[in-house]
Formats: C-alpha cells, sequence, structure tokens
C-alpha cells in the first residue's frame, strides 16, 4: 500500500509544484503524402494528420482527468516538410503550412511542427524553396512551427544556411511586427537537431521513425525547487540525490501517461524527453531552482556550475523511470517563458553572453530571447554560428529561437502571452560580424578525439 | 478499478461523514481510510473501488471536486496507478 505521505506528496506536486505533463505530441510520418501535384499532396496531408490525430486531444484530456494530471498540450509533428514538398511542383511551401494548419485547428492542437528542412550539409532547392517560404508561413498561420538544421558534430556548420537564416529571422520579425514579432517564436534554428523532439517549435517527426508514434514531454521546475528549499545549505552531494530522486518520479508520471497515451491511440509509444520546461508562471522557473541553490540571482558567477549539476541530475534521474528516453532531454532555459529569468534579465545579471555559457551545459540553447528590433541579420547570423558551434564541438543539440523586435529596443519588453510570456529586450554586441556571415561555405566537422 | 481519494481542507464537523455519503451515493466502495488533522487542517487518503460507478470516471472525479469546493475542501480522485508509478519501482 502507498503510504499518506506519499499521496499527499503526488497531491501537493501537481496542486501547488505545477506539476504536469508538458505534451503529449504525436509524430506523424507524411513520407507517404508526396505527390507531384502540390494541390493533392496538401489534400493528402490535411487527410492523414487528420485520421490519425482525430483522437489526440479528447484521449489526452481523458487521461488528464483520470489521473488528475495535468497535461498542458496535444501537439503534432511530421516529416520535415521540405522532404514531403521537395517533389511536388510548387513555387512556394506557403501551401504546405496552411495545410498543416487546417489540420491542427481540425484537431485541436495548438502547435504542430515539422515546416521544417535538414540543411547541416547541403541544401537542396526544396529544402532553399521552405527556407524562404518560411517567413510568410509563419506570418499566415497560427499553430504552424518551423526549424531548420545548420550544423551537426558530423557535417560541421553550413555557414550559407546560417548566413540565410539570419535574414529568414529578420524577415519574420518584420511581417509579424505588429505582434512583437511573434513569427520568430515559432522559428528554431538548430545544430544536431533530434528527430524525437516533441517540444515546439522544434518538434519534427524524423525520417527514422516509424508511420506515427507517441512522445511525451515532462515539466516539474516547480517540484525540483520545492524539494531543494528542504536540503537548503547541505552540500552538492545532497543537492544532486534530491533532484535524481524528484526527477525519477516526474519522469515516472510522464511514462505512465505515454503508455497510456499510446494504448488508448494504438500508437506506439516513442520516447519521454526528461525535461525541466518552466512557464511564466511564478513557482515554476528554471532560474529559481538556480537561485535556490545558493545564486543570489541567477547569471551571477556559478550558475552555469549550477545548471550543469541539475541538468546532469535530472537525466540521471529520468533515464531509469523510463523504457525510453530521447528527444532533447535537459533543463530548458527560454528567457521569456521563465519567470526567475525574467527576473534576471531585468536585474542586468543575465546578458546573452551568459546564456550562451549556459547553453554549453544544458539542454538546447538560446531561447526565446529578445534584441532590438534594428539587430542586424549579420549579427544574427554570427549569433547562430556561435551557438551552432557550441553544439557541434560539444555533441549536443543546440538551438536558437531569437527575436529581433521590431520597434523594440534594450529596456522594452515584448509581450507575447501565455506560455509563451514576455521578453526583456536583450543587448547584442554593437561590432560588425558582416565579413564573417558573408565568407559562406562550411565550417568542417570538428575532431572526436584529442578532446582537449 | 482502484482509485485514491484525498480530501484537504480546514477541520470541520462532518467531513467524513459527507464524503462517504457522497461516495456511497456514487457507488464507490471504500476499501481503506487514513485520516488525521495536521495542524488545523483536515487531511483524509482513502483506497476505493470504483467498480461499480454508472457514471464516467472522470464525470464522478469533476462531481466529488465541485462538490467538495461547497464546503471549501479539495477533493481529488485519481487512478491509484499514478501513485504506484510515482512511488515505487
Amino acid at each position: 500500500m502507498i503510504t499518506t505521505s506519499e499521496i499527499l506528496d503526488t497531491v501537493r506536486m501537481i496542486d501547488q509544484q505545477h506539476l504536469d505533463v508538458r505534451t503529449i505530441t504525436m509524430g506523424i510520418s507524411l513520407l507517404d503524402c508526396i505527390d507531384a501535384s502540390q494541390h493533392a499532396a496538401c489534400q493528402k496531408i490535411y487527410e492523414k494528420i487528420t485520421r490519425y490525430a482525430g483522437r489526440l486531444v479528447a484521449t489526452g484530456e481523458d487521461i488528464e482527468r483520470e489521473y488528475g494530471i495535468p497535461i498542458v498540450n496535444k501537439r503534432i509533428s511530421v516529416t520535415p516538410m521540405a522532404l514531403v514538398a521537395g517533389a511536388s511542383d510548387a513555387r512556394d511551401y506557403v501551401p504546405f503550412a496552411v495545410a498543416m494548419e487546417k489540420a491542427a485547428k481540425a484537431t485541436g492542437v495548438n502547435f504542430i511542427g515539422g515546416f521544417s528542412a535538414l540543411v547541416q550539409k547541403g541544401i537542396t532547392p526544396g529544402d532553399r524553396k521552405l527556407i524562404q517560404s518560411i517567413p510568410e508561413a509563419l506570418a499566415q498561420t497560427e499553430r504552424v512551427c518551423a526549424s531548420v538544421n545548420v550544423g551537426s558534430t558530423k557535417a560541421g556548420i553550413n555557414m550559407d544556411a546560417v548566413a540565410m537564416m539570419g535574414r529568414i529571422i529578420k524577415d519574420c520579425a518584420q511581417r509579424t511586427g505588429d505582434r512583437g514579432g511573434f513569427g520568430c517564436a515559432k522559428l528554431v534554428v538548430f545544430c544536431n537537431a533530434v528527430e524525437d523532439n516533441p517540444f515546439m517549435a522544434g518538434a519534427f517527426h524524423g525520417v527514422g521513425e516509424g508511420d506515427c508514434v507517441i512522445n511525451v514531454g515532462v515539466s516539474g521546475p516547480g517540484v525540483v525547487h520545492h524539494a531543494l528549499q528542504s536540503v537548503k545549505g547541505m552540500p552538492f552531494d545532497v543537492v544532486a540525490e534530491t533532484i535524481k530522486k524528484t526527477a525519477f518520479r516526474v519522469t515516472r508520471m510522464g511514462q505512465l501517461v505515454a503508455q497510456e497515451a499510446s494504448r488508448r491511440l494504438g500508437v506506439p509509444f516513442g520516447i519521454v524527453d526528461l525535461s525541466l520546461a518552466p512557464t511564466p508562471a511564478i513557482g515554476d522557473s528554471v532560474g529559481r531552482i538556480l537561485e535556490e541553490m545558493g545564486l543570489e540571482v541567477c547569471g551571477a558567477h556559478g550558475t552555469t556550475a549550477a545548471l550543469a549539476l541539475l541538468n546532469d541530475a535530472v537525466k540521471k534521474g529520468g533515464v531509469m523511470a523510463s523504457s525510453h528516453v530521447g528527444g532533447l532531454s535537459g533543463a530548458f532555459i527560454p528567457v521569456s517563458e521563465d519567470e526567475g529569468m525574467i527576473a534576471a534579465v531585468e536585474r542586468g545579471a543575465l546578458t546573452l553572453d551568459k546564456l550562451e555559457a549556459m547553453t554549453c551545459v544544458c539542454s538546447v540553447g538560446l531561447d526565446m530571447v529578445a534584441v532590438p528590433g534594428d539587430t542586424s541579420a549579420d549579427t544574427i547570423s554570427a549569433i547562430l554560428a556561435d551557438e551552432a558551434a557550441i553544439g557541434m564541438v560539444n555533441s549536443k543539440t543546440t538551438a536558437v529561437r531569437i527575436i529581433p523586435a521590431p520597434g523594440k529596443q534594450v529596456g522594452d519588453t515584448v509581450e507575447f502571452g501565455g506560455l509563451l510570456g514576455a521578453a526583456p529586450v536583450m543587448p547584442v554586441r554593437p561590432f560588425s560580424s558582416h565579413a564573417f556571415v558573408t565568407r559562406g561555405g562550411r565550417i568542417p566537422a570538428p575532431m572526436q578525439s584529442l578532446k582537449n | 478499478m482502484r482509485a485514491i481519494v484525498t480530501v484537504l481542507g480546514k477541520d470541520d464537523i462532518g467531513i467524513l461523514s459527507f464524503i462517504t455519503a457522497l461516495l456511497a451515493e456514487q457507488k464507490v466502495s471504500v476499501l481503506d481510510i487514513s485520516q488525521t488533522i495536521m495542524r488545523e487542517y483536515f487531511t483524509m487518503v482513502m483506497l476505493v473501488d470504483c467498480a461499480k460507478i454508472e457514471q464516467p470516471f472522470d464525470a464522478l472525479a469533476a462531481y466529488a471536486q465541485a462538490e467538495g469546493e461547497k464546503r471549501s475542501l479539495s477533493v481529488h480522485i485519481q487512478r491509484e496507478d499514478l501513485f504506484h508509478a510515482m512511488h515505487r519501482i
């Protein structure tokens, strides 16, 4: 029999510490929707997504009510659209994004990911069309998310793609300028993108995946923060053990939900993504966990070490709790979506440079950072290149989701609302990277031995 | 199907009878009860069997929660396997 205190622990985690399953994401392969006719391909895409995911939202809600666990998002990821649309006669790929949007609305999911291209080594004509369609596609749709993989440890960094993405991000911001550059919040530039990530905006269904799969992303910064409050002043060994135990419980809940969703939908279970994903709500912040470890404010010296410990302990605790772990698995540090990080930026404690250092030791990268609207495309490309280099050399996923908010200056705040939160505009370095970015070509893949 | 009922709230006369009456009316059978007062808060955990309930489980959970709120009580009914998953290897 489970003890009363264990039961009350769980109830408190859910009621007071924001424990939730962040997302159930159904990955759907669209490779069998390829067609020479754009119209026919879009038709097949809409039909397949709605057929497979028709019961996704209702099933998620059933599980939510029976177990009393909030399941915040139900989402869909699809095959990178550049691969699906590449065979078609389409001049641009905006209609494919519109088909995704229609399917997302029909199934009731709040985001659909996979308007994506994988160009770490080279760019096909289909990839190019997709990338050039991104600004218009994201301006015309609400729920479609785009991502582009520009580098990998095995291929190096495609600097032509990096240069292109700087301009695309600027264009995205301009076209959604009336909404603070909201389009950029739905666009991720990756290095070492993973094929089974359930989290938006970077989710897509990789070509190595099956026809349909259920991936689950767990969360729980509030639970970890609360657990650490009971070990104040104790050595880091105790801190790490406490995080591991908490992560284990959180992940077991995710595994249960994943298996249940997989069984009810008749779709194979893919992975649980062990991530600490914050929200803008008070008490659901990764920044505050780092502060609980003894830092006056997130961004103080010591932040990188604290984050390294947190990220590693979450994985160690979670790995045994799930039969298959995958996705991004680590702590996220999206500035606008984390109440503690927002406060740290506003105090001047957390800068882009410090965030970049933090991305060396945690999941993903510079996420949901707003920079001044007049930041040049070259500077954005250079930021992308720096972040991709960290991922490439360290054999990890890094990503950039940056918003050059039109008309905004340092000191302003961009409001996105909901889970996307509010981003204080952060300063960038004022020096030019123009000649660096315009060289083009590829940065060769790094050595994997002689590591120092 | 077995479920765990948790009831939390300020202590008052008749909470136990209120909850058991509510469960009986819904044809929920009580298997085990543990109840205590922590500071001035009433805390009760019950293991129940929902095999004979006539409405869907999620509707029962929503009903119990709504009825509890009328008396300023937090009432949750959750499937038992959640707690096993989280606390047992």
